[in-house]
């Protein structure tokens, strides 16, 4: 699982069945530091994040599980809002 | 998930069986303001993408669970065609 932080919104209208209902969200990965690091990338949302919001998010094949037993072609799902984190 | 532009089509007549049939595109990835960023990838189309225009692309073994690429060797598939990007500055 990674940090990031939530960056914008992905609207699209002609998607992959299973995406209908899903939001999308533009998410930057973060440092332990909360700087910036590597490239911004699209991920599903299962915990109501929104813009602006730390959270983490699961990568991969396993990144479809929290819909379980729907399965979302996504490799990127946020699973959860970060209260604060210590270094 | 990744955004890229669709920049052209790829044709293969010969490949793997379980492909036949199915559009590759070749894409190239952008960062959500649009800019090109990376290299270029062969992606199947399940969406009915065209030229042009911003796509949703799902990489790795996800890209298995797009709608009728089950046991496909693919590891990129395009799921979405994206209206709009919405960035906070």
């Amino acid at each position: 699982m990674q940090l990031a932080r939530v960056v914008g919104e992905v609207v699209a209208t002609v998607k992959d069945a299973n995406l209908s209902g899903m939001k999308m969200l533009v998410v930057q990965p973060l440092l332990a530091s909360g700087e910036p690091v590597g490239r911004a990338l699209v991920a599903l949302d299962s915990v109501g994040a929104g813009v602006g919001e730390n959270v983490f998010f699961v990568r991969g094949r396993e990144a479809a599980f929290p819909f379980y037993p729907g399965e979302p072609p996504t490799d990127a799902t946020i699973i959860g809002i970060v209260d604060h984190w210590n270094t | 998930m990744i955004l890229a532009k669709v920049v052209g089509t790829v044709v293969a007549t010969r490949k793997d069986e379980k492909l036949v049939s199915n559009k590759l595109l070749l894409a190239r990835p952008i960062d959500p303001r649009g800019k090109a960023e990376g290299s270029y990838l062969v992606a199947v189309d399940t969406v009915d993408a065209g030229f042009g225009e911003t796509v949703l692309i799902v990489s790795g073994s996800s890209a298995r669970m797009a709608s009728g690429m089950k046991d496909c060797p693919v590891d990129a598939a395009i799921v979405g065609i994206v209206d709009t990007v919405e960035v906070k500055d």
